[in-house]
């Protein structure tokens, strides 16, 4: 009786103890997840998402404060991407995947002042200053901060046409594929 | 993105899910009407319960689900699973078994899983062995076959009386099947029983013996096996594999001692073996689809339904080796896939060579 | 963990495996009609894309005359092809217009009114052989040839690729395997010599030694006719080989006709060979011989719904309505109307589209015919595993995809999915297979897409702010360096 006793306090003792100074040893500062996450972000801080920068948004997304769809740029596989990370199922439920807008210069407005060349966080504008611009459609997130600053209005987003190569089969309205 | 558009193929060939289930009905009405003929309206009468109230089950858990019942019916796999049953059970079984076990075979091991496609385990079998393990009694009670020529078998009323009566059975028609026969025999004196009394071979493959329904004539069997194959619904693959699982272990084992077990043509003739490989193990749903997969598991069941038959506590195996089998079809369908063109086996691109 | 004896078993059992379908092929009656001339229409829409590859570049504009083969568009990249005009006209419009497609999209067209027939100075070479490989593959690409099968993939860099390959064998693809389609079997029969000069034409420009044609056995007559067309070749071999469907897509034939395996992702010029289509080879010929370029083509119409089904030789840039009209019209209202073949081919919104290069077929078919039935439950039965012939499992990765598993279903074979359509047409349960697999390419494409670009964005990000980093220290130092100047100006007035 007393031996079944003490040896399982023992070892529940010394398996205590172990916890306790691993705890101490091998404490790690601060969430590596949040930093993690924070460099899959598209970084560009375009605040789509409403929040102050791609660092605050990551930390929230691991904190689960917001929805982890929330980043525009980065879309369904940016989400994903996370979900697979922070190991938990993403859900598209609600999520609308927002049709993509790009920058675009009406030249006979452009008065060439570069601000928009400036403010932009991709260098998706390009042109010199006191020179027309123009915008690589591939690194505009669509944020918008361009649009803002033109002293002319010579920006505007535009949404991106579906063309013949980038149209896409849509999943089928299924009833039947199980097993 | 555009509105939904219509993706090719713009041809589709002629057949269904239900006609799938059709011609493996067909291929049974053979075996099923001889055994009709063998054992009397009772065995009629407790087919057409079980495949009733498999239809009524499935018609209730459809409707349950809120999906539509009549699409669901005619694909027919629930009178398919309720017709497997029927030929599984003992002929003068009374109607409940028919009715319970139609409950447990659609209900508890197929709809609960999702329905047809999704259950893991072939549902007439799971059924089968629930009854056999929970009235063991009644699911044993074999009759010897009476033809229905007049004078010999029970007439329509009396048949009638023994399914839905609860008539207890009548000492002179009851018959012990050959396998439960030889382990009885065997666990009293040790030895092989001599089988005049119990197995003639051309008895056993035209079907006049005691046995459940399906467990008659291996003849009938065996050709709407064949009309199946031909018509390409069943493979070959698994009841070859399986036949050849029951008949090398046999062989073997007999010529080893021919005095303790019991000779290759016993195994080869009795039991439900060959429904078990021509209609249950085929079952698609629960067996691989590669080609060496279906091999495996031919085999696997084959060998299984020896060791229980030869060391297992029952006398008859079929219907526990395909249910093994059946857990163990995801594990073989991971491991056998088929080589994709152009690739190896691993899924690596093959070496280009001029 | 494999055992190399087990593999080797699972080959053999493999090897037993069938693969392909045997639908109903219905070529007839077109396929034993003569092929038609249509009478030229008096609109043409020629879309700039027709090819696979980068879109053509007009070259003309709105208000010019124009005549039969003068170039309209210019290639729009190395993958490009020129669009050529088939008739003389005025060009009426350059803009959007439907595009022959399911979508419906619109793509940039030119629309040309005709006027006439008359056509350009053709440079016609009498001694085609004797031209080099180089200048053969040229006047093949200023032509505009581009695989007329369907794929519409650019013939020039084709070419170019097996010169610079050491391709040793030419297949060249007469097998037709589609239902209805019968453009290829009507091309061999009628014009055998002619193909057979194209066929010879690419294996020079190739440099390939060996020839095989394979046709399917459903078409004895066109066997028989190039077989005579290539008696004096001890080079060209021409077989006849089994009527299944997809005997006719490059891989499946190539493998039939030469036992070699194409790796996954490989081209075919890295095992030596290439394929052509019978359609490509008769353009080549066609743009050799007589210095046309690729302005007409061979269509088969058909369907229930069409009264006269048969082959035409059309303009390419007719409307489809106008083919369908030539062939005594519609007989009843169509269910579905087809670009290309039934199992591969594109169902289009409507007749007032053009057909294009790659147009094989205008089908008009009947419900009867589309046998459209309600989807069932799965009940893996493997038919589709069955008649793949990647022996892919459809039925687990449209389980996956279905699930919403597209890398589950990439891990199974997607990208090497041919879209044949093979497991569509045999499923019992009539699941859309081929469409999930579609649906799936296309997201994958699109993630891989979105994927990109947020890299890409990041890694500007990161690069922008290290140059206003940078620029910001250099000024800084530069601030520094002229205050310390200024500094040491001033310390010198004082100690002046």
């Amino acid at each position: 009786m007393l031996i079944p006793l003490l040896s399982l306090s023992l070892l529940g003792g010394a398996l205590g103890l172990a916890l306790a100074l691993a705890g101490r040893f091998f404490k790690v500062e601060g969430n590596p997840l949040v930093e993690e996450v924070a460099a899959m972000m598209p970084n560009s801080q375009c605040g789509l998402c409403g929040l102050p920068g791609c660092g605050v948004a990551a930390e929230k997304m691991v904190n689960g404060e917001v929805e982890l769809t929330c980043c525009v740029p980065g879309g369904k596989v940016l989400a994903q991407r996370i979900a697979d990370k922070l190991g938990i199922p993403l859900s598209l439920e609600g999520f609308e995947e927002i049709v993509p807008q790009v920058a675009r210069v009406n030249e006979s407005i452009c008065t060439g002042c570069s601000k928009c060349y400036k403010i932009c966080a991709t260098d998706a504008v390009f042109g010199a200053s006191k020179r027309i611009h123009g915008v690589i459609a591939e690194l505009c997130t669509g944020c918008g901060k361009c649009v803002d600053i033109c002293p002319t209005e010579a920006i505007h987003l535009e949404e991106i046409a579906v063309t013949l190569r980038t149209w896409r089969w849509q999943k089928p309205l299924a009833q039947g594929v199980q097993a | 993105m555009t509105p939904f558009a219509t993706h090719a193929p713009y041809a589709h060939a002629w057949g269904s899910i239900g006609d799938i289930m059709h011609k493996v009905m067909l291929a049974l009405l053979p075996a099923t009407l001889f055994a009709f003929w063998s054992f009397g309206w009772p065995a009629f009468w407790l087919w057409l319960v079980t495949v009733a109230s498999a239809a009524g089950w499935e018609a209730a858990c459809v409707w349950l689900a809120g999906k539509r019942i009549k699409p669901k019916l005619l694909d027919r796999s629930a009178m398919l699973t309720g017709w497997l049953l029927a030929l599984s059970l003992p002929p003068w079984a009374p109607w409940w078994v028919g009715v319970v076990g139609s409950f447990i075979a659609i209900v508890l091991s197929k709809q609960v899983f999702g329905g047809l496609g999704c259950n893991p385990f072939n549902p007439a079998m799971v059924a089968r062995v629930a009854l056999l393990i929970s009235f063991p009694v009644t699911m044993t009670q074999w009759v010897s076959a009476l033809p229905l020529l007049p004078g010999q078998s029970v007439d329509f009323l009396q048949g009638l009386q023994i399914t839905f009566g609860g008539i207890p059975m009548l000492d002179g028609v009851a018959s012990a099947s050959v396998l439960g026969g030889i382990k009885t025999e065997l666990s009293k004196v040790g030895h092989l029983p001599a089988l005049d009394s119990l197995f003639t071979a051309w008895q056993s493959t035209l079907g006049l013996r005691a046995g459940s329904l399906g467990e008659s004539s291996a003849v009938l069997i065996l050709l709407g096996g064949i009309w199946l194959t031909r018509h390409y619904i069943i493979g070959w693959r698994i009841p070859l594999s399986m036949l050849a699982g029951v008949l090398v272990p046999a062989v073997l084992f007999w010529l080893i001692n021919p005095q303790h077990y019991a000779s290759p043509l016993v195994h080869m003739l009795s039991g439900g073996l060959w429904l078990g490989a021509f209609f249950i193990a085929t079952d698609p749903v629960t067996s691989p689809t590669s080609n060496a997969g279906q091999v495996i598991f031919g085999l696997g069941c084959g060998l299984l339904t020896y060791l229980i038959r030869s060391w297992g506590g029952y006398p008859e195996g079929v219907a526990f080796a395909v249910l093994l089998m059946n857990a163990v079809t995801p594990l073989i369908e991971r491991a056998t896939p088929p080589r994709i063109y152009g690739r190896n086996r691993e899924g690596k691109p093959l070496e280009a060579k001029a | 963990m494999r055992v190399p004896l087990i593999d080797r078993l699972f080959d053999l059992l493999d090897r037993a495996a069938h693969w392909g379908v045997h639908p109903d092929y219905r070529k007839e009656p077109a396929a034993s009609r003569l092929i038609g001339k249509l009478p030229l229409p008096p609109m043409l829409y020629l879309p700039l894309v027709q090819h696979a590859g980068a879109p053509a570049r007009a070259i003309v504009k709105v208000g010019d005359a124009v005549l039969a083969g003068q170039l309209l568009a210019e290639a729009g990249g190395t993958i490009s092809a020129p669009i050529h005009a088939p008739a003389a006209g005025v060009v009426e419009a350059i803009g959007p217009l439907p595009a022959p497609h399911p979508s419906g999209l619109a793509v940039e067209t030119i629309t040309l009114r005709v006027t006439g027939s008359e056509h350009i100075d053709y440079a016609v070479c009498n001694d085609p052989f004797a031209l080099t490989p180089e200048e053969l593959a040229r006047r093949v690409e200023a032509a505009g040839v581009v695989g007329m099968g369907g794929a519409t993939f650019p013939s020039a860099p084709k070419l170019h690729l097996g010169r610079r390959m050491a391709v040793h064998t030419l297949v060249i693809n007469g097998g037709e395997c589609e239902p209805y389609l019968s453009c290829d079997d009507r091309l061999m029969q009628e014009r055998a010599d002619g193909v057979l000069e194209g066929v010879r034409l690419i294996a020079t420009m190739i440099g390939a030694g060996r020839i095989l044609i394979g046709i399917e056995d459903n078409k004895p007559i066109a066997c028989k006719a190039m077989q005579q067309a290539a008696e004096h070749f001890p080079n060209i071999s021409v077989q006849s080989v089994p009527t299944r469907y997809p005997m006719g897509s490059g891989e499946q034939l190539m493998t039939w006709l030469t036992g070699q395996e194409l790796p996954a992702g490989a081209r075919m010029a890295s095992i030596g060979v290439l394929v052509h289509n019978v359609g490509t080879a008769y353009a080549v010929h066609r743009a050799i011989r007589f210095g046309e370029p690729l302005t007409h083509r061979i269509v088969t119409v058909a369907g229930n719904a069409v009264r006269q089904p048969r082959n035409l030789e059309v303009p390419i840039g007719t409307p489809a309505s106008a083919l369908v009209e030539f062939c005594g019209g519609l007989t009843e209202e169509p269910l579905r109307l087809v670009m290309g073949g039934p199992m591969m081919g594109l169902a289009l919104p409507s007749l007032d589209v053009p057909v294009i290069k790659g147009s094989s077929g205008v089908l008009a078919l009947t419900a009867a015919e589309c046998n459209e039935t309600e989807e069932e439950d799965c009940i893996r039965c493997g038919s589709c595993a069955h008649v793949c012939p990647l022996h892919l499992l459809p039925l687990d990765m449209a389980a996956s995809v279905r699930a919403g598993d597209l890398e589950g279903a990439a891990k199974l074979g997607l990208e090497d999915c041919l879209t044949c359509g093979a497991c569509s047409y045999i499923c019992p349960a009539h699941l859309p297979l081929s469409h999930y697999f579609d649906f799936a390419k296309g997201e994958r494409w699109a993630n891989e897409q979105s994927q990109r670009q947020t890299d890409m964005i990041r890694e500007m990000t990161e690069a922008k702010r290290e140059r206003l980093a940078r620029e910001a220290a250099e000024r800084r130092a530069e601030l520094m360096r002229r205050k310390a100047e200024a500094d040491a100006a001033k310390q010198k007035e004082k100690t002046l």
